[in-house]
């Protein structure tokens, strides 16, 4: 089968012997009710990756997502992540996460809410304030530290949350859709942004519908009706599908473009 | 550290929300003031329209605090009685007294019989007049004075449980609780935090609820202020608890409303405003089960009683289990959120 062999070929490429994944998921079911969100995933993400999970809405990418981070939990299967059992609260202190739709606190300013998220990562004084101003400008937040959240727009809402997730300086960035409704030369800068962070060693496991986004990752799964359909590289992915584009060979693999 | 900054953004974000802190401060103060021109005034005089009645009786039915309008037949007065410009009139025919109430209102009817039967001692010569004395109180205590305890622990209660009911929920229907959840808060954190910043407000609001009644409005108090603040403040601690509990199992602001006849309504009926004494024995038991009695009956005994700690102590410990039961129950249904 096309699937297994795209795996199989993917985990080969990655599992070099001094590389720790930083994610693992063996398995993995969620249902709700009589409804299967999530039917035995199973998953690796090595260290210091640019993961990207495509898939049409309602396909399970952030009922994944939420079991990786342990806000929800599985039915069955083990997800182990940075090499802890999901959950565990002192592994929620090395991942960075931004959610799809922006929690923020409006009534604060855009510096009170990552103050506020700074004490929640236990970081204090100098150091917090050196994380804040190197996140604001990595964001291209700086002039707006001191400017009440609720009138920000929504671009600058979802720049915000992107610093709040930096913020800890996380080993594992989780970042839901983090592109939707951002303007293409501010996308550029955040995917500029991001491929530095993986520089130095940051894993990013990031969810997308942008076929071009897809393209930048260093692996892509596919994930449709709660299964995980194809894994693989880009270029992997295209020439096992015999396809010119990601979003053809997502076609022919029976992915929506959604 | 998380609870002092989860106390201190709560602070922040009340701080710039100046609707909801006049909610708090001001909507009691008005209500109260309200409440205070409507039952803090002695009833008006009542009227009584007479016939033929001998003029040393009334003479004596004025020194009753009665205005008395005589009239000349008995149809005369029948028609302003009619109209409503008396509210009885006390009419002597064939040397028989009559009294025909209006009695549409039972207070002004009350009002007019407490005239007649002064009258009556004071034209009867008296042989067995007791002296009057109160115990508690004083001579022409209102009753704002009696249920004026009640009602400031009524406010404190009701806007503190609506204020964090909705903001708990907030946080969860903006998705801030899930953000939340993906940091390494402990639930009880969570709990804690929400307790210090609303715990704040809640403070001095009870304080400025009970020196604005007691100095500003001259509500009947013999007690310790302290006491008062105190057993506010459980009050206030109680609801904080039981609408952040409660606030779990709704899911939108206009829920929250909902809960407002199920939990507000019934222990406004039982903490005391109104007699219960009539009421059925089992039924009365349910008292036991609502904060606001503990809260209302502490107030009233310090207020009216003047008692002392020894005196409100099991109030005070059952609000303090109460506010500790849904305290802990709320760090339990947080695991609605996040499973750890």
């Amino acid at each position: 089968m096309k699937t297994t062999n795209l795996s199989t070929a993917s985990v080969k490429k990655w599992t070099a012997p001094e590389q720790t994944d930083a994610l693992s998921l063996d398995g993995v079911s969620r249902s709700f009710g009589d409804r299967t969100i999530l039917n035995g995933i199973s998953l690796r993400i090595r260290r210091g990756e640019l993961f990207g999970l495509l898939g049409p809405s309602g396909s399970g990418k952030t009922a994944l997502i939420k079991l990786i981070t342990g806000i929800d939990a599985a039915d069955a299967g083990r997800v182990v992540v940075l090499g802890e059992r999901v959950p565990s609260l002192p592994l929620l202190g090395k991942i960075g996460y931004m959610a799809q739709s922006d929690a923020l606190y409006g009534e604060l300013t855009a510096k009170e809410n990552l103050m506020f998220f700074g004490a929640m990562f236990e970081l204090r004084g100098a150091r917090l304030a050196e994380r804040i101003s190197e996140a604001l400008s990595t964001v291209g937040l700086a002039q707006e530290a001191g400017k009440l959240v609720s009138r920000f727009s929504g671009g600058m809402k979802r720049r915000l949350s992107l610093a709040i997730a930096l913020l800890h300086e996380p080993e594992l960035l989780i970042l839901d859709e983090p592109t939707v409704g951002i303007d293409p030369a501010l996308r550029v800068s955040i995917w500029t942004s991001l491929l530095a962070l993986r520089e130095r060693g940051t894993t990013i496991l990031l969810t997308t519908h942008v076929m071009d986004e897809a393209e930048r990752c260093d692996r892509i799964g596919l994930l449709r009706d709660g299964s995980l359909t194809a894994v693989g590289s880009p270029a992997d992915l295209k020439a096992d599908t015999g396809a010119a584009t990601i979003e053809e060979a997502f076609i022919r693999l029976g992915g929506d473009r959604s | 550290m998380r609870i002092r900054a989860l106390t201190m953004r709560i602070y922040r974000q009340f701080m710039r929300d100046r609707r909801t802190l006049a909610l708090l401060f001001v909507a009691p103060l008005f209500i109260l003031t309200l409440v205070y021109c409507i039952f803090g005034g002695t009833a008006s005089a009542p009227k009584i329209g007479t016939v033929g009645l001998p003029d040393t009786t009334a003479g004596a039915l004025r020194a009753s605090s009665a205005v008395v309008v005589p009239y000349d037949s008995a149809a005369a007065a029948r028609s302003a009685l009619d109209d409503r410009k008396v509210d009885a009139v006390l009419a002597v025919t064939d040397g028989k007294p009559a009294l025909l109430l209006e009695g549409s209102d039972p207070s002004r009817s009350r009002a007019v019989l407490l005239s007649v039967s002064a009258m009556q001692r004071t034209a009867s010569a008296a042989l067995f007049q007791p002296e009057i004395a109160y115990l508690h109180g004083k001579p022409g205590m209102s009753s704002f004075d009696a249920f004026g305890p009640v009602m400031i622990g009524f406010f404190s209660f009701f806007f503190v449980f609506l204020l964090a009911g909705v903001a708990f929920l907030r946080e969860r229907t903006t998705g801030t609780m899930e953000r939340l959840m993906a940091t390494p808060i402990r639930r009880h954190e969570i709990v804690l935090g929400y307790l210090g910043g609303f715990g704040l407000f809640a403070i001095l609001q009870s304080a400025l609820v009970a020196c604005f009644a007691i100095y500003a409005l001259g509500m009947f108090m013999t007690g310790s202020i302290w006491l008062i603040l105190l057993v506010n403040l459980l009050l206030t601690l109680t609801a904080l608890t039981l609408g952040t509990l409660l606030s779990a199992f709704a899911g939108s602001e206009f829920q929250i409303i909902q809960f407002v006849p199920i939990v507000i309504v019934p222990q406004a009926f039982f903490s005391g405003l109104f007699p219960l004494d009539g009421m059925a024995a089992w039924l009365h038991k349910l008292t036991y089960l609502m904060p606001l009695y503990y809260g209302g009956d502490a107030l009233r005994g310090i207020m009216i009683r003047g008692e002392g700690f020894r005196g409100i102590g099991i109030d005070v410990a059952v609000l303090l289990g109460f506010s500790l039961l849904f305290a802990a129950l709320n760090v339990v249904a947080l695991k609605k959120q996040r499973a750890i």
